[in-house]
């Protein structure tokens, strides 16, 4: 498909340095973990998860983000998707953890909307650096039971969200979702692992994306040849043993490079 | 099975290059999928990041895409090789660009340790200035590369040409005279895709290639009439998404048929495509795929 011309019709934001663009362009069948490109035209196309149908949430990172903080409502960008295998959708009376570090709640933010209105059970551990980095805490809040960490105390229980994965009966969960920074995901990945909780684990990963629809290879991971943008970016927690999630990815060059 | 330039393979369809070549891992998985040979994405001398996204989109008649030659550089890409060919008997070809001769063959010899079974030459790439189809459609250049790479190694070398000539059977020519083992054929068809919206050319680099169902009689008519001008074998790709659309190729005269775009619908197309191709040369009484190879050509 070619892009879709989307204008911007509201702009939230979310903290300093995180946005919300609302689109006039809704992608009505986009499942909850699934992307969108967002092209900036002149500058870039990067993916996004999408945080609503018409919506994403973006931090500000490089040059198309940027460009696009510098937007206004009524300016435009161009849209393609949705791309992408998203989270296992819940069913009524299931028991969903959502575990968000971040900006990495933009994908979840949908899941834990889904799980409220299907009849899913929610409890989310949501986690920032600081206080006024917590993204969605009113979603999640409303979808279930809500933990804060924040990495210096400003909020919630200081410290990580292994802290308090940590000390959690992880065995009442039906599946436990994850996004955030990678660093953050890889020790999530070590508790859950632990726990023996790895199989009813989804982590929605991030990888230098080119062509989006599975063709090129640039975001393909270690050792299995898994492509991001295709088989995942939502993939189970089985299939990231041994991988190369926390320790290397590869740059726009295809050279590997450390998390 | 079949053997093209003395490389057997279990069956005919290759990876085609630029498609999940980037790693040895990608590789390795095509290689599980049923392929019957890999080609890796194309390295150079340095390490490259390619052109911006928009790099690649889906038309309704085939995808357009101008990457830009994103690679790491022999430096860093031996490594995948070896590892790709640590773990499957399927060969691994390494396709390789420059800017020149030299580059080439310094490309060619910093890959040799990883033992590729065979080298391809991209001077076919049209969206890349200075490389690919810039070299691709000079025939003193063709000729002068192949031969300056055939003499750098000791496995066979393939030429991978560009459509994008007034006639392909001059460049097929010329790099049978520069002594590659075999020429493949087509690298993708010069295209572009405005967006009506705003104005702007949508890929990051204006233009780019086509691939897809779009450029296969293109590509059938190319492989076509390189097999009739050449001795040495053609290597068929563009548009195969189906085993018909395979032994198409090969009755055209194609030796193996290299798959790229069609991995956007399964990866599983390798083992698809083969079993196809075996089962339609058992209905049809052919006792090899050899009886088939440029089929086209004897029936009338």
């Amino acid at each position: 498909m070619k892009p879709v011309d989307a204008k911007i019709v509201e702009i939230v934001e979310e903290s300093p340095s995180i946005r919300t663009f609302r689109f006039d362009v809704s992608f009505d069948d986009a499942l909850p973990g699934q992307f969108v490109m967002v092209w900036v035209r002149g500058v870039d196309e990067v993916p996004m998860g999408s945080s609503y149908l018409n919506g994403i949430t973006v931090q500000k990172v490089g040059d198309a983000t940027s460009k696009l903080f510098d937007m206004k409502v009524g300016d435009s960008v161009g849209l393609r998707g949705p791309f992408g295998k998203g989270f296992t959708l819940p069913k009524k009376d299931e028991h969903i953890l959502i575990i968000a570090g971040g900006v990495g709640a933009a994908p979840l933010g949908p899941l834990a909307d889904y799980a409220s209105e299907c009849g899913a059970k929610v409890t989310t551990i949501l986690g920032s650096r600081e206080c006024y980095e917590l993204v969605f805490e009113d979603r999640f809040s409303s979808a279930g039971e809500l933990h804060i960490t924040t990495d210096d105390g400003s909020a919630g229980t200081c410290g990580f969200v292994t802290t308090v994965l940590a000390d959690m009966d992880v065995s009442v969960y039906d599946r436990i979702c994850v996004c955030g920074p990678e660093i953050m995901m890889a020790n999530v990945m070590k508790v859950l692992q632990e726990k023996d909780a790895l199989d009813r684990s989804e982590f929605s990963m991030h990888r230098y994306f080119k062509c989006a629809i599975g063709v090129c290879g640039a975001c393909c991971m270690d050792p299995q040849g898994l492509r991001v943008c295709k088989d995942g970016p939502v993939l189970n927690g089985s299939l990231l043993i041994d991988s190369e999630l926390g320790d290397h990815k590869r740059n726009s060059s295809s050279q590997r490079v450390r998390v | 099975m079949v053997t093209i330039t003395g490389i057997n393979f279990k069956n005919p369809t290759m990876l085609a290059s630029g498609i999940m070549g980037t790693t040895g891992a990608s590789l390795l998985r095509i290689a599980e999928c049923g392929a019957g040979g890999v080609v890796t994405k194309s390295i150079g001398p340095e390490p490259k990041a390619g052109h911006p996204n928009p790099s690649m989109i889906k038309l309704e008649c085939g995808f357009l895409n101008a990457m830009g030659l994103p690679n790491p550089s022999y430096n860093e890409f031996d490594n995948e090789i070896k590892l790709a060919r640590s773990g499957t008997d399927v060969p691994v070809i390494a396709s390789i660009f420059g800017g020149n001769a030299e580059d080439f063959v310094k490309v060619a010899e910093g890959l040799a340790d990883s033992e590729p079974a065979a080298f391809e030459l991209n001077v076919s790439c049209p969206h890349a200035e200075g490389y690919g189809a810039t070299i691709g459609t000079d025939t003193c250049m063709v000729e002068s590369i192949t031969a300056a790479v055939c003499d750098a190694v000791d496995v066979p070398v393939w030429v991978k040409l560009t459509p994008n000539v007034t006639d392909i059977k001059a460049i097929g020519k010329a790099a049978q005279d520069g002594g590659a083992d075999a020429v493949v054929a087509i690298n993708t068809l010069r295209g572009m895709a405005i967006d009506i919206n705003s104005g702007y050319p949508i890929l990051g680099n204006r233009f780019g290639g086509l691939s897809g169902s779009a450029v296969k009689p293109v590509a059938i008519k190319c492989v076509y009439d390189l097999y009739e001008a050449l001795a040495i074998p053609v290597i068929g790709v563009g548009g195969v998404s189906t085993w018909e659309d395979a032994v198409e190729m090969m009755m055209a005269g194609a030796s193996g048929v290299q798959i790229g775009s069609a991995v956007h619908e399964s990866v599983d197309i390798f083992s698809d495509i083969a079993s196809g191709i075996e089962l339609f040369l058992q209905d049809k009484g052919y006792s090899a795929v050899e009886d088939i190879i440029g089929l086209s050509h004897k029936v009338i």
